[in-house]
């Protein structure tokens, strides 16, 4: 008899981190009462980062080289997918270049989405491997309590069965659900920003008395003595799993830390961001108690083995790779709340031929290239007759995936004249290990840091968004790749 | 190898607007500026035209599609234009056609006209425009110094030039431009300027800064074409006649391919040995006497000097630090200013370095001169990015050159 439960694991949290003594430089003189939460630091997208781009990143960290085919679903949460109707999830699937016959579903409408997803994820194991992503992008009004407590970030879970424990990270032991409407906050369709209630309320009747009853049924309904908790996972407000885990009688050294001061709430992804951390180093026989809530509770509980397949760079290695950002205008530029003024470089039209999308949806969301299977020649974008100097083979190429493959610097510059909404725009020539060669825009990169011969890797990034009609382009680009990616 | 177009065709008459900033000005006036000025060296009248053709690159933000704004502001006899574009290679391209329709037999006499109004954008620089379906989803914008700074990235890495080294010579380029641009009544801009302000202008694209790149201008240039026969006939005696006409288009091997370093042109090296065959040149640095580079940026000039063979791979720096490219140096290059100076109204640049050509051959460039009468001139257009593009390469020369 097959187990069910979790193959793979994996984060991405965005290099930038926002600090929060920035933050409240610049408010101060607004809400001087922000001061208790100015410490630490915040996950901060990129202008080229959203839920898709972070979520991709994520997938792509928890699957590795592992063959993507057998995959049968993917599910996508979110509280902020960029798109309403136009699944978000098929969009990640484009980018991970997985095959076409998979099913997909987009989950979103509260900050259960992430673990709701899962848990359906886990139902259905049994009828393939499925991937569950989920990633947030708020936003957040300036100088509110979120802006501090909120942060970017995406996480990932592979999700099948096995034979055996071993082939397993976790397994999944039983849930525990409870859905009522108690609004703590609430945004409307549409809206950019939430409306929460008084905090105090929050605390004593949400998480003291709906999240703490929810875990205590859980626990019991699930025949697992809170005592035998080695990780609680609980919701990232300031002392909440504390409280829930004394109150329900698990040990306080069984409480996980929230990451509150390193990447902030990362909203339905944060508890699987969580669990991505506490996978890391869960040892065998460890039992994980992963608990969300949003208008109800999902109480998830795993027993670790000790075992399977490792992150390529995991919630730590993310939280190693870091830049510091103490520009609160940039921050505020880079999620729309700021207005610069862009110049009429920045009017060009961005519409997109739908038509020439659907027909290149592999070059440019999966990065295909092609390879002439009579030469040998990797080329992008793939074309009917090979780019090959000595042999201009006709109807030659095969589908050759790029964007894993590491490719290194030929040529660069830092365009100060060019419309970049973080400028100077970094680009240059790149050549792929093994062949294939493009010019690609710089991510991730400051300024002086590229040189001829630099590694880089490819990342899935917004190229540009077509604000007339609401339509966001994606692309592949180039961010410099640390010693420990290579 | 066909035979090609060596003294075929023989330049009738030349006319130039002036370029720059030209405010006051539609395309209209700026094609018939330039029209009448060629009419009247030609000695002909619009009747006696066969065929025309219009060059312009941004047809989008100035006069529009199609050959009928040329017929319209020159009210020319219901001949037949073409409207050709290909990047900023486009004047050499319609003086192309015009010159092969001579060759042909199919027009006596042919007109050649390139036009660019880009001063009605709002903007400094080029503008911003769609390079097709494909290039807006996997492609880069950039900006043109962005595209060409790329050359000087991978210019120091192949040949292991120093930035202080290459961004001295860089300056040399347009120090000495500014120097001949300033004798040019015709040019853009006509400040001399030194090395130190070259070095300590804000940074454009790293690594070339403002007096780096080339002005944007307004402008027209154009060329009347025929036969060496017909010419004589009306009565011309000192005849310059097209040696050779040759254009290398990238197929995608050096952005897509494998091979191509990024620190030179490799379609100029083609179209270059093309042109000296064609032209029956056998060492171009002791037979070319005058140059007329497409100096959109200085360090395209400094790789150009090597990719027309005239300087070794690797040594074009040393020779533009040596002045050999200088206005009283062995080879000069941009006597009349460049595009750096000159300006770059990009439909008119390929003809206009003709036109500079063709007054310094017959001794009819004024104050800047050659001292030492030239007597074979090449002028070399590109069009597009160092890794895609379009070279175009036109030798004129003395009849008896």
């Amino acid at each position: 008899m097959s187990i069910i439960g979790i193959t793979a694991f994996g984060a991405y949290i965005p290099m930038l981190r926002l600090q929060r003594s920035a933050i409240h430089a610049a408010n101060s003189w607004f809400a001087p009462g922000l001061r208790g939460l100015a410490r630490g630091e915040r996950a901060m997208a990129n202008w080229d980062e959203d839920a898709i781009t972070m979520a991709v990143e994520a997938a792509r960290d928890g699957l590795g080289q592992r063959p993507r085919a057998p995959l049968s679903a993917i599910l996508f949460a979110s509280t902020s997918a960029p798109f309403a109707d136009r699944q978000n999830a098929g969009i990640v699937k484009e980018a991970l270049n997985l095959p076409d016959s998979i099913a997909a579903l987009d989950a979103g409408g509260g900050l259960k989405a992430g673990t709701s997803a899962l848990l359906l994820a886990l139902q259905g194991a049994s009828a393939g491997p499925r991937l569950v992503v989920a990633a947030e992008k708020r936003k957040a009004r300036p100088a509110s309590e979120s802006e501090m407590l909120q942060g970017d970030g995406a996480a990932c879970l592979l999700v099948g069965t096995g034979a055996a424990s071993g082939d397993l990270v976790a397994h999944f032991i039983g849930h525990h659900s409870v859905t009522a409407d108690f609004i703590d906050h609430f945004r409307q369709s549409g809206a950019d920003f939430d409306y929460g209630w008084e905090a105090r309320w929050i605390r004593e009747e949400g998480h003291g008395k709906l999240a703490l009853d929810a875990l205590k049924s859980g626990l019991q309904a699930l025949g697992v003595s809170p005592e035998r908790i080695t990780h609680f996972i609980g919701p990232a407000a300031r002392g909440v799993p504390e409280m829930l885990a004394k109150k329900a009688g698990i040990r306080p050294e069984a409480v996980r830390d929230t990451l509150s001061t390193t990447v902030g709430d990362t909203g339905a992804a944060h508890p699987l961001l969580l669990l991505a951390h506490c996978l890391e180093t869960a040892q065998a026989g460890d039992i994980i108690a992963l608990l969300s809530f949003g208008q109800g509770v999902d109480l998830l509980l795993f027993e670790a083995t000790g075992k399977g397949a490792k992150p390529r760079l995991g919630v730590s290695g993310h939280l190693a790779r870091r830049r510091a950002e103490t520009n609160y205008l940039k921050a505020l530029s880079f999620t729309g709340a700021l207005a610069l003024d862009r110049g009429m470089r920045a009017e060009a039209d961005m519409k997109q031929p739908l038509t020439a999308l659907w027909r290149n949806r592999r070059t440019v969301l999966g990065l295909v290239g092609g390879r002439c299977t009579k030469t040998g020649t990797v080329q992008f974008p793939r074309s009917d007759i090979s780019v090959n100097p000595n042999d201009h083979a006709v109807g030659t190429q095969e589908d050759y995936p790029l964007a894993d493959i590491p490719a290194r610097v030929l040529s660069f510059t830092a365009d100060s004249l060019a419309f970049s909404p973080d400028p100077p725009q970094q680009y240059g020539t790149i050549d792929f290990e093994g062949g294939g060669r493009m010019m690609a825009e710089f991510t991730d990169v400051a300024p002086g840091e590229v040189s001829v011969g630099q590694l880089m890797r490819m990342v899935f990034r917004i190229k540009n968004s077509d604000e007339k009609r609401g339509f966001t382009r994606y692309f592949w680009k180039a961010a410099p790749a640390s010693k420990e990616e290579s | 190898m066909p035979k090609g177009i060596r003294d075929k065709v023989a330049i009738l008459g030349m006319g130039c607007a002036r370029f720059g900033e030209r405010w006051a000005d539609d395309a209209d006036s700026l094609m018939v500026e330039a029209y009448t000025e060629a009419l009247a060296d030609a000695g002909i009248d619009t009747s006696q035209l066969d065929a025309a053709w219009l060059s312009v690159a941004f047809d989008a933000v100035n006069i529009g599609p199609s050959g009928i704004p040329l017929a319209v502001a020159l009210r020319l006899d219901a001949i037949p234009v073409t409207k050709v574009e290909n990047y900023c290679a486009s004047g050499t391209e319609a003086f192309r056609g015009a010159v092969y329709a001579v060759a042909s037999g199919a027009a006596d006499i042919a007109l050649a006209l390139g036009v660019e109004k880009l001063k009605d954008t709002g903007y400094g620089g080029l503008p911003v425009r769609t390079r097709g379906t494909m290039h807006d989803m996997v492609g880069i914008v950039g900006s043109a110094p962005g595209n060409f700074a790329q050359l000087a990235t991978a210019y120091e890495a192949e040949h292991g030039v120093s930035r202080a080294d290459l961004k001295r010579a860089m300056a040399h380029v347009s120090v000495k431009s500014h120097d001949n641009g300033a004798k040019n009544p015709k040019a853009h801009l006509r400040n001399r300027i030194d090395i130190d302000t070259v070095l300590n202008a804000p940074m454009i694209a790293e690594p070339l800064g403002l007096f780096d790149c080339c002005g944007v201008s307004d402008g027209a240039a154009c060329a009347i074409v025929t036969t060496p026969e017909i010419a004589r006939s009306l009565g011309k005696a000192d005849l310059v006649t097209v040696k050779a006409l040759q254009l290398a288009v990238s197929n995608g091997w050096e952005l897509q391919g494998s091979g191509w370093n990024g620190s030179y042109m490799a379609t100029t090296r083609i179209a270059a040995t093309r042109a000296y065959e064609e032209a029956g040149v056998k060492s171009p640095r002791s037979e070319i006497d005058l140059m007329e580079v497409h100096d959109c940026f200085s360090i395209t000039e400094l790789v150009t000097m090597e990719d027309l063979h005239i300087s070794k791979p690797g040594e074009g720096w040393k020779d533009v630090l040596d002045g050999l490219f200088d206005a009283d140096g062995k080879i000069p290059c941009q006597i009349d200013g460049g595009l750096k100076c000159f300006g770059h109204p990009i439909g008119a640049s390929g003809l206009r370095m003709i036109y500079e050509n063709y007054l310094q051959l017959l001794g009819r460039a004024g104050d800047r001169q050659r001292s030492t009468p030239p007597r074979l001139a090449l002028s070399h257009n590109l069009g597009g990015m160092p890794n895609q593009n379009v070279s175009a390469i036109a030798i004129v020369g003395l009849e008896d050159a």
